[in-house]
């Protein structure tokens, strides 16, 4: 890849230099001028858009590529979600795609020359219930079977790992063990999404922002214009102007099946928001990542020491991206009944963003019945940790036109085959 | 919070209710194929914007009624038309 010597390395010693000559940092990536044909449309500058991208172009030379996005880069769920990683799924499938997101972010930041601060913190998921201990158990064992560090472990145990928790008995939702997981923790989700962009910018990719998808233009399909089951994709209509490619794949998340009726390919997908909330910084006291499935809430702490909470996704399904007071409500008679100690902290912010829930809590991947139309969609409240293999196997899908192993599971034809991928009792409290 | 127009017992907190989702017609269970069937069960039009849609007054009359709804704005139309009497749509 001769352009990719083009990529300015960030280092210690720049950093000296520059501050010390008082030189200002050039922008990151080009702003080109749109062509009027690509071979590959990428709509949605997320971290999955722009991995994708830059995967294309690393390994397999495909850099004829746009990423459009009606906003900006990282406007959707990449720069909005709680940044939590791990790979101890419930389904053998899951547990090996997102076991390899884990290992291509252990060396992203040197892969990608930016500083994703990877904080592997370990991560625990509360049982308050019987079933609840049968499940973790259950994911346990999935898990060591696939060589996951991942096991079951008592009260006591989790007073060490987290000594805020009150696992005393005689509370309303006692803790009565957790799914211990030393290898998850977090990641700087912006850091994620430029160094991505930054890197498939230099393979020659070019980014388009402020640039909305309008339609997709099809041919031959069996629907009007051209579009849906047995046609083609010829290319995409955008605010800016049209954009011929033989190839276009959906990344839209949230926006996904607005994009995809636009081919005429219906999604087993409900857009419905997930909120998050943050705190003003205190010293730091929590060092790992706690999850209570029975609360509906989880908790991290930044390293500038702020508390980051999450919960589950709204009921109802809404494209509105504000934030709810019976949210803030909720999330606090949760929290402290984890953590009494926390009444008197004070939330500094709180935001929601659009999530793209499947039935069966698992994505939807690779192509689709219209020839060149791909998606990589249903990401749920999930799809931060799984952005650098989704991007990686999506290239690969791209460019051979087929659908890899990894991800053969997750195909569109699994809902009218019947094939589910059950994810719903690992993944349903959203991170 | 969303009041929601139960046919019976009036305006009620959506936390007061249980949201069913998009308003399909099921296909005949005897007649339909396989693929017909999942579809029914699995695809959405998922629309930003005007949505026919069911919803169960679990906590009041438990009444099953579908209302029209924008997805983007929360505004309402029409008066609320009786659903299904099934649960589970
Ligand atoms: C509050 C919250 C917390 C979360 N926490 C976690 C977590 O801890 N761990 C985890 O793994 N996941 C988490 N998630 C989920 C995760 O954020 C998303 O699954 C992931 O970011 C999806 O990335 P993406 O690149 O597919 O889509 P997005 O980042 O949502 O990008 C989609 C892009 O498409 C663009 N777009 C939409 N319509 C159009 C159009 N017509 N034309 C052009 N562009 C368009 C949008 O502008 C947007 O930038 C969380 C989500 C939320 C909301
Ligand atoms: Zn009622």
């Amino acid at each position: 890849m001769g352009k990719s010597s083009k990529l300015a390395r960030y280092s210690a010693a720049g950093l000296f230099w520059r501050g010390i000559r008082k030189q200002s940092w050039p922008r990151v990536w080009r702003q080109p001028a749109m062509k009027s044909t690509y071979d590959v449309v990428i709509i949605g500058g997320g971290v999955h858009g722009l991995a994708t991208a830059f995967y294309l172009a690393s390994n397999h030379g495909i850099n004829d590529v746009a990423v459009v996005d009606k906003a900006y880069l990282g406007s959707g769920g990449s720069g909005r979600n709680t940044a939590i990683v791990r790979s101890n799924y419930l389904t053998p499938e899951g547990v090996a795609f997102y076991d390899r997101s884990l290992d291509l972010y252990n060396s992203m930041s040197a892969d990608l020359n930016i500083n994703v601060m990877f904080s592997e913190r370990g991560h625990l998921t509360l049982a308050h219930t019987d079933s609840a201990l049968r499940t973790m158990n259950w994911r346990a064992e999935v898990n060591k079977l696939q060589d996951i560090n991942s096991s079951l472990i008592a009260p006591e145990e989790i007073k060490k790992l987290a000594p805020s928790l009150d696992i005393s008995t005689d509370t309303r939702y006692p803790i009565l063990g957790a799914l211990y997981h030393p290898p998850g923790g977090t990641i700087r989700h912006d850091a994620v999404v430029w160094g991505y962009a930054r890197a498939a910018d230099s393979h020659g990719v070019d980014l388009h922002q402020q640039t909305e998808v309008l339609d997709i233009l099809c041919e031959g399909g069996e629907g009007p214009e051209g579009k849906g089951a047995g046609g083609r994709v010829i290319g995409v209509r955008t605010n800016q102007g049209d954009i011929h490619a033989p190839v276009v794949v959906n990344c839209t998340a949230g926006w996904a099946s607005q994009l995809s009726n636009m081919a005429g390919v219906r999604l087993p997908i409900t857009t419905h928001p997930l909120q998050a909330a943050v705190t003003e910084p205190t010293k730091t006291f929590l060092p790992t990542v706690v999850v209570s499935g029975s609360l509906h809430v989880y908790v991290s702490q930044t390293d500038r020491g702020e508390l980051v909470f999450g919960a589950s996704v709204d009921p109802v399904a809404t494209y509105d991206q504000r934030g709810t007071l019976q949210f803030t409500e909720e999330l606090a008679g949760h929290v402290l009944e984890l953590m009494p100690g926390l009444s008197k902290m004070r939330l500094m912010r709180q935001w929601a963003g659009l999530c793209d829930m499947t039935p069966d809590y698992s994505p939807v991947m690779g192509p689709t019945q219209v020839d060149g139309y791909f998606v990589d969609v249903g990401w749920g409240t999930y799809g931060f940790k799984a952005g650098p293999v989704s991007g990686e196997q999506m290239a690969a899908s791209v460019a051979n036109n087929n659908l890899p192993e990894l991800i053969a599971p997750f195909a569109l034809s699994r809902f009218t085959e019947g094939v589910l991928v059950g994810e719903k009792g690992a993944a349903a409290v959203g991170h | 919070m969303l009041l929601v127009p139960c046919p019976n017992c009036g305006p009620r907190n959506a936390t007061d209710m249980n949201y069913r989702g998009e308003a399909h017609s099921r296909p005949d269970p005897d007649a339909a194929t396989k693929e017909e069937w999942r579809t029914y069960l699995y695809l959405r039009d998922n629309p930003s914007g005007w949505l026919r849609e069911n919803w169960y007054c679990s906590s009041g009359c438990r009444r099953h009624f579908q209302l029209e709804r924008h997805t983007l704005t929360g505004e309402l139309r029409n008066p609320p038309l009786p659903g299904r009497k099934t649960a589970g749509a």
